[in-house]
């Protein structure tokens, strides 16, 4: 899987370098994302600006195209008729497919590249993380911390660690939405998927379902709470306790089915 | 006015309007689900109903009203039957009868939707259905994937039927590459509805047969697979999405060349080039529907660069129509506004679809009021605007009256600037977080405010479209009469008496070596 992963990216930066010059900073922003911080989110918000951008200028040049036609092309006289090109030469005819065809065959590949470098970090977990299995259900998010810690609608996680979610379902489909994150996946019977974000400081931020999955789907909401390291050491340590005494608190055990089966029960 | 002559009629325009009175019919009803949704969210909590299933039940029957009754039937409904044997030179379609059916059945289809709001449990699945929502849930499943059969058959023999009309009812003398861009978008449109249409109708009968007869096609719990479903489902799914937008630019391709009196730029640019390279494509880029659903990485990765590659045929579509405009001679007709309203909305649309079509952006903005913004951008508002810019084109043609043009341009703009705040709005936030199908936004106090904007413009933009269909109305009444060619095109179908008589001309008409239907130099009065 590894050395898919590595050769994915290969192929990735084969096509970007392929590109030319322009798309050389784009391959350097990637470098140096990837090099600063270990956090795909903040590189989201630089394609998508990237991005915008982009569409932001082909769309205001075909507006001002239109706008200039349909003011200077306005009808002068009833019987006026329009005198644009009805017989086009076969070397224009061509040329007016065939150059727009490259100019948006050229915006596109730029833009999958693009695309493709943010993917596979996106994709790519990094190996000093916390992973936390996710039940999700109608209409609650059950998460199980690797030492058998269960909490509901409540993830409590350390600021500067990757996080990772393993994530099933036990009835239909959610899917696990964070906003401040720019990152969802949906959840579902009989598979198992993941998703990865990295919270860098204390804070509280909104859980949220994010693919249709019943009456109460709206309300099907939830916190990330990222604590410091030392106050989420202190949390662990006391609910590993009350799981050792048998004293776990009621919402916990509530979140019942283990997550590591597969296929789940049936409801 | 004979109601048993309408009912039982096998001419192709009288098809064609039961089409349109159909259609308009549903888009009302789905229009008003709209704005119960809107009312709904004009404030946090419950406002209108504390029942979120109601609010559910609305958006099902919203969207697939919108999209199985009102935009694949008025655009490959009502403007294929009119026009398309009008345009070819054609006395009729190539089996009236089976034409007759397929409205029949289009009847019964959009009547089964309707029944929706009688029943006790009606659907609360969406349009999509997906599973196993759809079979654990107590609303009528059976309701959706009766509805979707019935409509997916009108429009298979629809497609069947208009194929062979093209192929062999054309006028003497009419070649290929003199048909209407209209007449080619629609083929396209037609090519797509019979290979992929099948799909649809499998997948929805066997979630049906998965709730109601027991058997486990997406049930992983006893060895099926809910992704099935959901590939299905889209792989007919997104080229519906061209089964609406060939359509629907063939008519603003229309009424753009017809209202600056101007040549289709690079006709067959648009024809080989933009139709056929949307049809080619048009199958492989369903995934971009499930970036964040679980799929394999490699196929988000493949289909990312399918999706992209859309842009190719739908740019060179803008290039043409942008073309059309140039050293034309515009006239500002109330056709004209609502054509070039598509076109504003289409741009805006297309390219807020990039960055969808980008899987490592989507992951962020899918299924938020982001998506809902651009896919009412590119199809929903620019699919309506160019079947109001179609209807008012062809209006002279099929009532022999015109309308009332200060009402229809104020109708015009009362929607467009309604919907583009909406629309607008509804991306800003979904970038900012707002997920969609939300019956309320309890932990999203900050779209509040958007969110009663929003339903204002709503109400804005729903005054518009009702002044639009009672300018019509009273148009279709007591118009002052239109006579054949009131906007001087050389196209085929304005050289008949409006309106057309049964059979369309006196005399099969014929086409010279010289004639195209966007030669307007020998126009000239």
């Amino acid at each position: 899987m590894h050395d898919y992963l590595k050769l994915k990216r290969a192929v990735a930066r084969a096509t970007t370098l392929a590109l030319g010059a322009a798309v050389t900073a784009t391959s350097a922003w990637a470098e140096g994302a990837n090099a600063k911080i270990n956090d795909h989110s903040p590189a989201f918000d630089v394609l998508w600006n990237h991005v915008i951008r982009d569409i932001s200028i082909i769309g205001v040049l075909f507006a001002i195209v239109i706008a200039y036609f349909v003011i200077k092309y306005k009808r002068q006289s009833s019987d006026q008729v329009g005198t644009g090109p009805f017989k086009m030469s076969a070397g224009s005819a061509v040329g007016w497919t065939v150059i727009p065809i490259f100019v948006f065959l050229s915006i596109d590949l730029y833009t999958a590249a693009n695309g493709w470098v943010l993917w596979n970090f996106q994709r790519e977990v990094p190996a000093d993380r916390l992973e936390v299995k996710l039940e999700s259900g109608m209409y609650s998010w059950d998460y199980t911390y690797p030492n058998g810690v269960r909490t509901q609608n409540e993830l409590i996680v350390p600021a500067g660690k990757p996080i990772l979610l393993r994530m099933t379902s036990r009835d239909v489909l959610h899917s696990h939405y964070l906003p401040d994150f720019r990152v969802k996946e949906d959840s579902m019977p009989g598979r198992i998927t993941y998703l990865w974000f990295y919270p860098t400081k204390p804070g509280e931020h909104v859980v949220t379902c994010a693919e249709y999955c019943g009456v109460m789907h709206s309300y099907m909401a939830g916190r990330v709470i990222v604590k410091s390291p030392a106050d989420y050491t202190a949390w662990m340590s006391q609910e590993e306790t009350k799981l050792a005494t048998g004293n776990a608190p009621d919402k916990a055990a509530t979140a019942e089915a283990a997550v590591t089966a597969a296929v789940p029960n049936k409801t | 006015m004979n109601l048993k002559e309408w009912i039982f009629t096998t001419d192709h325009k009288r098809v064609g309007i039961l089409y349109l009175i159909g259609s308009i019919a549903a888009f009302a009803v789905a229009g008003i689900m709209a704005l119960l949704m809107r009312a709904e969210l004009s404030a946090i909590g419950p406002t209108i109903t504390d029942n979120p299933t109601n609010y559910n039940v609305w958006l099902y029957a919203h969207g697939a009203v919108m999209i199985l009754g009102f935009q694949i039937p008025a655009l490959t409904g009502f403007f294929a039957n009119f026009c398309i044997p009008l345009m070819i030179g054609a006395k009729d379609v190539a089996f009236p009868r089976v034409n007759a059916l397929s409205v029949w059945l289009f009847f019964a289809g959009v009547i089964l939707a309707l029944l929706t709001f009688v029943i006790p449990d009606p659907p609360d699945i969406m349009w999509t259905g997906y599973p196993p929502y759809s079979t654990v849930t107590t609303g009528n499943t059976a309701m959706y994937t009766f509805t979707v059969l019935i409509l997916g058959f009108a429009s298979i023999i629809g497609g069947v039927n208009f194929l062979t009309t093209v192929a062999y009812m054309r006028a003497p003398g009419m070649t290929l590459n003199k048909l209407n861009i209209f007449v080619w978008c629609t083929l396209g449109a037609f090519v797509l509805q019979l290979i992929f249409v099948p799909v649809l109708g499998t997948a929805v009968t066997l979630i049906t047969m998965d709730k109601y007869l027991g058997t486990n096609f997406f049930d992983p719990a006893r060895g099926g697979d809910v992704l099935t479903y959901q590939n299905l489902f889209w792989f007919y799914s997104h080229p519906a999405v061209y089964v609406i937008f060939l359509p629907f630019i063939g008519v603003v391709y229309e009424v753009v060349s017809s209202h600056a009196r101007n040549a289709v730029f690079n006709y067959k640019m648009v024809v080989y080039g933009g139709i056929g390279g949307i049809v080619l494509l048009a199958g492989e880029v369903w995934v971009h529907h499930l970036y964040v659903s679980g799929m394999a990485d490699w196929l988000r990765i493949g289909q990312m660069v399918t999706t992209l590659m859309i842009s190719i045929p739908v740019g060179l579509m803008m290039i043409g129509l942008v073309g059309t405009l140039y050293k034309g001679s515009i006239a500002f007709t109330t056709a004209m506004h609502w054509a070039l309203g598509v076109v504003f909305l289409f741009l805006i649309g297309g390219l807020t679809g990039v960055p969808l079509a980008v899987t490592s952006l989507t992951v962020g903005v899918s299924e938020t009021y982001y998506v809902v913004g651009h896919f009412h951008y590119v199809m929903a508002v620019a699919g309506t605007f160019a079947i109001f810019a179609g209807i008012y084109h062809w209006f002279p043609k099929f009532t022999g009256k015109m309308v009332n043009e200060f009402w229809g341009k104020l109708g015009f703009w009362l929607t467009f600037i309604g919907s583009n705040v909406v629309f607008w709005i509804m991306m800003d936030i979904g970038v900012d977080g707002m997920p969609r199908r939300y019956y309320d936004y309890a932990h999203f106090p900050q779209f509040e405010s958007a969110h009663q904007t929003m339903t204002i413009a709503a109400l804005i933009l729903a005054v518009g479209f009702a002044i639009t269909i009672l300018n019509w109305i009273f148009g279709a009444i007591k118009g002052a009469p239109a006579g054949n060619n009131p906007w001087g095109s050389p196209s085929l179908e304005w050289t008949t008496v409006s309106p057309p008589p049964h059979g369309n001309w006196p005399s099969p008409p014929s086409v010279a070596e010289d004639w195209h239907p966007y030669d307007y130099s020998k126009m000239k009065a």
